[in-house]
């Protein structure tokens, strides 16, 4: 059974419920604040980043 | 979704961030280890590219081709793409001046739609309705300068009646659909469209699949309007985004993507090369 980790958002200082099987760069969203975060790192810390805003070349 | 599907297929995989990819072109990308195969997922098409370039170079046939990405990345040659291939497609107008835009405009007539020839979500994409309009948005961009205002792309407006249609085509097989319905008139589900699922018939395979082959091939997200006289191929995507449609169209649309990734040839050391 996967267990989430809280992790103290780095833009509202909030709670953010990351899941046990996240990897590195994936993006999730503060439910707080709504800001949009990256996983940069899981070990030995798990921390999160503002993720980089949109650029013009972005999208599909 | 993607890593997951790889998972499942007991793949070596490796997750690589483009923002530690570096080095000599001459040479293996350094902050990449040494793979097979290459799928390419970075949010910036420009580095797709580079990177599709790089690692063809190196004998990688990467998901997707440099060439396939090229083209589907710029509106231009996406339309020279599919009206070459005979794809019915919204055809387009250019112009490089402001003069130029108007006399494009009066050919066009109004409404039209003006977009960058490179740029995705929607963005810089504007519905003009008439001369007025259309002026100030051409002094805009001459006043902007620069390279994503040199060239002004132009195409006649489509009522869509709220929503469009994109498809997946995925080695050269239209494998789902989707509607895509909105208030908004850009349907785009990165401003707020939502999905229903869209059985795939035949003419919708078939104009998919012939504007997917028109662009090269390979693992893309075709969409298309609705018109009375059938389907027309607006854009083709490049680097398909899928997560809204797994759900909506119950096709495992990842896991056939990492299917098409593995079923390329593995990587081909260039001659010479260490």
């Amino acid at each position: 059974m996967s267990i989430a980790t809280i992790v103290e958002c780095p833009v509202c200082a909030g709670s953010v419920e990351v899941a046990a099987d996240v990897i590195v760069g994936e993006l999730l969203d503060c439910g707080e604040c709504g800001t949009e975060l990256e996983v940069r790192s899981i070990a030995p810390t798990l921390t999160l980043e503002e993720a980089p805003m949109s650029a013009e070349d972005w999208g599909e | 979704m993607l890593v997951e599907a790889f998972r499942a297929r007991d793949v070596d995989l490796v997750v690589a961030d483009d923002r530690e990819i570096h080095g000599d072109l001459a040479a293996w990308p350094s902050g990449l280890p040494e793979v097979d195969i290459v799928v390419l997922r970075a949010k910036s098409h420009w580095r797709n590219v580079v990177l599709a370039r790089w690692l063809e170079s190196r004998g990688v046939r990467p998901v997707n081709a440099a060439a396939v990405l090229e083209t589907c990345g710029d509106k231009v040659s996406t339309t020279l793409a599919l009206l070459g291939a005979g794809v019915p497609t919204l055809s387009a107008s250019v112009a490089f001046s402001p003069e130029g835009g108007r006399l494009a405009a009066d050919g066009v007539g109004y409404p039209l739609v003006v977009k960058p020839v490179v740029g995705s979500w929607g963005r810089l994409i504007g519905k003009v309705s008439d001369r007025d309009a259309l002026e100030a948005i051409l002094d805009h961009k001459d006043a902007l300068g620069g390279a994503p205002h040199a060239v002004t792309y132009l195409q006649r407006f489509l009522d869509l009646r709220g929503r469009d249609v994109r498809s997946f085509v995925i080695g050269g097989r239209c494998v789902a659909a989707i509607h895509r319905t909105s208030a908004h008139w850009k349907t785009n589900t990165h401003l707020g469209a939502t999905t229903s699922a869209l059985p795939v018939d035949g003419a919708l395979a078939r104009i998919s699949e012939a504007a997917a082959a028109a662009v090269g091939g390979g693992a893309v997200a075709v969409d298309l309007f609705e018109s009375d006289d059938g389907y027309l191929v607006n854009e083709v995507n490049g680097s398909m985004e899928f997560r809204n449609s797994v759900g909506t169209t119950g096709v495992d649309i990842p896991g056939l993507l990492a299917d098409h990734a593995l079923a390329e040839p593995g990587r081909r050391r260039p001659t010479g090369a260490p």
